[in-house]
C-alpha cells in the first residue's frame, strides 16, 4: 500500500512549530520520547518502545565453524525487518533504500565497535565458534528506526545467555540450561545511537524526531556513543551542510542522552534479573498496560461521601451486640425446648416432637431467648428493669405476645434505654401470633 | 467465505443465535448470529431444521430492518462480522412499521469508504480532468474538477498536490474505486472544498470521530470554549484544526487526541486547569 502523503498544510504547520521551538507532542528540542525497554520469558528477547516506534529484539545462537581469515573470532549478525505491521507503506521481502541503510548503520554502529567480545564466543579455534544472531523486528513506525532498534539490539544482546560448553580434548560438550547456568555474552560497551534532525538547511535541530518530523526534515545526523563519550559511528545524510560546532555540539547532546539511556538500559536489566531470581511473573504479558477506552464510559452517581462515618458509627452504636448462645436446651412452653438462636417455633404449642429449633437467626426470636433466659434463672446482663415486664412464660396469650415482639423492642432491651416501648408492643403482635394459631 | 463465517457462527454460540435485542448494547463477537425480534417468536430458536431467522418471512407482514456496519445478512441469516458493541436506533416515526437500524459499534483505525460520508482528503495527483484524493481507504478516490461550487470546463478550481478536500463520497462500493463530490446535490458548496492552508492535520480512531460528532458531544462544547478555533472532522478518522496560535493548535490537537482515553472526570480537570492558564 502506499504510503500516506504528507499533505501541505502538515507541512507548513511542523516547520512553523519548529520554528517557534514547539514540538507535536510537547517535547522540547532536546528531548527523547518515553522509552520502556519490557523482556519476554526467554533470554535475549526485549521489546523496546519510543514513544510508539516499537521494536523487538531477539538473539539466537548456533555453532558454526568461523571464517577462514579470522578462525579464533565468533560471528556476530544483525538484521532488522521492517514489516507491514510497523507501517502499511512497508513492503515485505524487498530491500528497500531505507531498510539497507539501517542495517549498515546498525553493523557499524555495533559489529565495527567492538563492543561484544568475539574472542569469548570461539570454542574450537578454526572448528567452532559461536555464531550470534540478533533478529529485530519493527513492529510500529513513528520514527527514529534507528534509535530503538540500537537501544532493542544492545538490550537483547545483554540479555542474552548462551548456552555453556566444554572441551576436553577433541570432545566439545554443549550443556542444556537445566545442566549448567548459561553464560552472558561478554560486553565491553554499549553503544547507543542518537538521531538529530535538522531542519531549514540545519537552522534548527531536533533530537528524537517522530515520523511526522522525519517527513520534513532537511537532513539527518546519527551519532552511535558508548557512556564513555567513545564516538563509535557517525553517519550524515540528506545532503545538508554542517558546520564543525553544529556536529560537536550535536555529539554533546548525544553524551548526555546516552549516559542517560545506558543508565535506563541498566536498570531495567537489574530490574528483570531480580524479577527472575525473585520467581516473581515476568515476560512481555506482565508489562503490557491496560488501556481502556473511558472517554464516553457512562459515569456513575456521584455519592455524598461527607458524613459516612458519622453514620457509620452511628449505625454501629445503635446495632446490638451479637446475642449469646445459649448452649443450654430452654424449655418455654410446655412440650416445646429450644436450644441456641433460632426463629420461634409458631407450631410450638402444637408439636410435641419440637425439642430444638435453631434456625434463621432472627431479630424477633432474640427477645424471644432474653426472655428465656430471665425465665430459665439465667444472668441476663442489665434487665433488671424489666423485671415488672410480662416475660414469664405461660399458657396466657398475653404474654406470649412478649416473644414475637419486633427487634426495634429488642433493641432497647439490649441497650437498656426504654423499657416503656415495650409494653405498647405487645398490642401490635397479638393478632398475628393468634392467625398462626389459627392456621395450625 | 459466507460458509466460513457461519461455521465459525455454529462453533462460537454453540448453533445457537442469540437475539439481537436482548444482546443491545453488549459486545458481540465475528461471528454470532443474531435473531431480530420478529422471527424470534415465529419459530423460537432452534424449532425445525432450518434456522429461525427469516428477514422476510412470507406468511407475516414485512418488517424492514437495516443491517448496518459489522452486520451482514447471509442467506436469511443476520451475521455479525466486527467486534463491539451492537447498537440500534429505532426508526423514525414517519416511516412507520420499520424495525429500525442494527449496527455494531466496533473500535478501529482503517476506513472503509461509505457512500455519503463527510471525509477529509489529501490530493496526491492531478491527472486529466480528475484528481486523486488519498482519503485513508484501500485505494485512492477520484474527484471531478467540475464536483466544485461554481466550477465550470474553463473556470477551474485552484487545487495544488498536497491540499486537503473535505467532501462527500457519492460513489463507494466494493472492488470499485470511489468517487468524491465538492458539493452537494443543489450544486452549492455546503461548507465543502479546499481547507485553508493553515492548521494541523492529525489522525485519530474512527470510533473517537463518530463520537465527536453525535450531536450531544460535550468534548467539542467544552474545546469551544477554551478558544475561537475552526475545525473540520473527516468521518474517516482525520481532524483538521486551526487556531489562533501555533501552540493553541498543538493544545487542541492534543486535547482531542487524549479525550479517548479519559474518564469524563479526569476530562473536566484538564479543561478546568487548561481555561485557568
Amino acid at each position: 500500500m502506499k504510503e500516506t502523503p504528507l499533505s501541505n498544510c502538515e507541512r507548513r504547520f511542523l516547520l512553523r512549530a519548529i520554528e517557534e521551538k514547539k514540538r507535536l507532542d510537547g517535547r522540547q528540542t532536546y528531548d527523547y520520547r518515553n522509552i520502556k525497554i519490557s523482556f519476554g520469558t526467554d533470554y535475549g528477547c526485549c521489546i523496546v518502545e519510543l514513544g510508539k516506534t516499537r521494536v523487538l529484539g531477539q538473539v539466537s545462537c548456533e555453532l558454526v565453524s568461523p571464517k577462514l581469515n579470522r578462525a579464533t573470532e565468533g560471528i556476530l549478525f544483525f538484521n532488522l525487518e521492517l514489516s507491514q505491521m510497523a507501517a502499511p507503506a512497508f513492503e515485505p521481502g524487498r530491500q528497500s533504500d531505507l531498510l539497507v541503510k539501517l542495517n549498515r548503520l546498525l553493523e557499524r554502529c555495533l559489529r565495527n565497535s567492538k563492543c561484544i567480545d568475539t574472542e569469548s564466543l570461539c570454542v574450537v579455534a578454526g572448528e567452532k565458534v559461536w555464531q550470534i544472531r540478533v533478529d529485530l523486528h519493527l513492529l510500529n513506525h513513528d520514527g527514529n528506526i534507528i534509535d530503538a532498534a540500537s537501544i532493542a539490539a544492545i538490550v537483547a544482546l545483554s540479555h542474552f545467555r548462551r548456552p555453556d560448553v566444554s572441551v576436553q580434548g577433541d570432545e566439545v560438550t554443549l550443556y542444556t540450561h537445566e545442566e549448567r547456568d548459561p553464560v552472558p555474552l561478554s560486553i565491553h560497551h554499549m553503544p547507543i545511537c542518537v538521531s538529530f534532525a535538522f531542519f531549514q538547511q540545519g537552522t534548527y535541530l531536533l533530537v528524537d524526531p517522530n515520523e511526522r518530523e522525519e517527513r520534513v526534515m532537511d537532513g539527518l545526523l546519527v551519532i552511535a556513543m558508548n557512556k564513555h563519550r567513545e564516538i563509535c559511528t557517525i553517519q550524515s545524510s540528506g545532503g545538508i551542510m554542517l558546520l564543525k560546532d553544529q556536529v560537536l555540539r550535536c555529539s554533546k547532546i548525544a553524551g548526555v542522552k546516552v549516559a542517560e539511556i545506558t543508565e535506563l538500559i541498566q536498570k531495567a536489566l537489574e530490574n528483570d534479573q531480580k524479577v527472575r531470581k525473585e520467581g516473581g511473573k515476568f515476560g512481555f504479558a506482565e508489562s503490557i498496560a491496560n488501556q481502556r477506552i473511558t472517554a464516553f464510559k457512562m459515569e456513575k452517581a456521584p455519592v455524598d461521601t461527607s458524613d459516612v462515618e458519622e453514620k457509620a458509627e452511628e449505625i454501629i452504636a445503635e446495632a446490638e451486640p451479637p446475642s449469646e448462645v445459649v448452649s443450654k436446651p430452654v424449655l418455654w412452653t410446655p412440650g416445646t425446648a429450644q436450644i441456641g438462636e433460632g426463629i420461634e417455633n409458631s407450631w410450638g404449642d402444637l408439636e410435641d416432637s419440637g425439642k430444638e429449633d435453631e434456625d434463621e437467626g432472627g431479630s424477633d426470636d432474640a427477645i424471644m431467648l432474653d426472655s428465656i433466659k430471665m425465665d430459665t434463672g439465667l444472668e441476663v446482663s442489665g434487665i433488671g428493669s424489666q423485671e415488672d415486664a410480662p416475660i414469664v412464660l405461660s399458657d396466657s396469650e398475653e404474654e406470649e405476645i412478649i416473644i414475637l415482639e419486633p427487634d426495634k423492642n429488642l433493641k432497647k432491651i439490649r441497650t437498656q434505654t426504654i423499657s416503656a416501648k415495650q409494653e405498647k408492643a405487645p398490642t401490635k403482635k397479638p393478632v398475628k401470633k393468634r392467625k398462626k394459631r389459627a392456621v395450625n | 467465505m459466507a460458509e466460513a463465517v457461519s461455521v465459525a457462527a455454529d462453533s462460537l454460540t454453540g448453533g445457537r443465535a442469540r437475539a439481537a435485542p436482548t444482546v443491545l448494547n453488549q459486545v458481540v463477537l465475528p461471528g454470532e448470529e443474531l435473531l431480530l425480534p420478529e422471527q424470534e417468536d415465529v419459530e423460537g430458536p432452534g424449532g425445525g431444521g432450518e434456522r429461525p431467522l427469516r428477514l422476510n418471512a412470507g406468511t407475516r407482514s414485512r418488517v424492514r430492518v437495516v443491517c448496518g456496519p459489522g452486520l451482514r445478512r447471509s442467506g436469511d441469516r443476520l451475521l455479525v462480522t466486527k467486534c463491539g458493541r451492537l447498537r440500534h436506533k429505532e426508526p423514525s416515526s414517519g416511516s412507520g412499521g420499520g424495525g429500525g437500524v442494527y449496527w455494531v459499534d466496533s473500535q478501529q483505525k482503517r476506513y472503509v469508504p461509505v457512500k455519503g460520508d463527510h471525509v477529509i482528503g489529501i490530493v496526491t495527483a492531478k491527472s486529466g480532468d480528475i484528481f486523486k484524493v488519498d482519503v485513508g481507504g484501500s485505494e485512492p478516490a477520484s474527484l471531478s474538477y467540475l464536483a466544485f461550487e461554481g466550477a465550470t470546463k474553463r473556470n477551474r478550481p485552484n487545487v495544488q498536490v498536497g491540499d486537503l478536500i473535505y467532501g462527500q463520497f457519492v460513489v463507494a462500493n466494493k472492488d470499485m474505486e470511489p468517487e468524491m463530490v465538492c458539493i452537494d446535490s443543489c450544486g452549492r458548496a455546503n461548507g465543502m472544498g479546499v481547507i485553508g492552508h493553515d492548521g494541523l492535520l492529525f489522525k485519530v480512531t474512527l470510533g473517537l470521530i463518530r463520537k465527536l460528532l453525535a450531536p450531544d458531544c460535550e468534548i467539542i462544547q467544552e474545546v469551544g470554549k477554551l478558544y475561537p478555533l475552526e475545525i473540520v472532522f473527516g468521518m474517516n478518522g482525520r481532524i483538521w484544526v486551526k487556531a489562533k496560535t501555533i501552540q493553541q493548535t498543538l493544545i487542541l490537537a492534543n486535547i482531542l487526541e487524549a479525550c479517548e482515553h479519559m474518564t469524563a472526570d479526569q476530562r473536566k480537570q484538564i479543561f478546568s486547569r487548561l481555561a485557568e492558564s
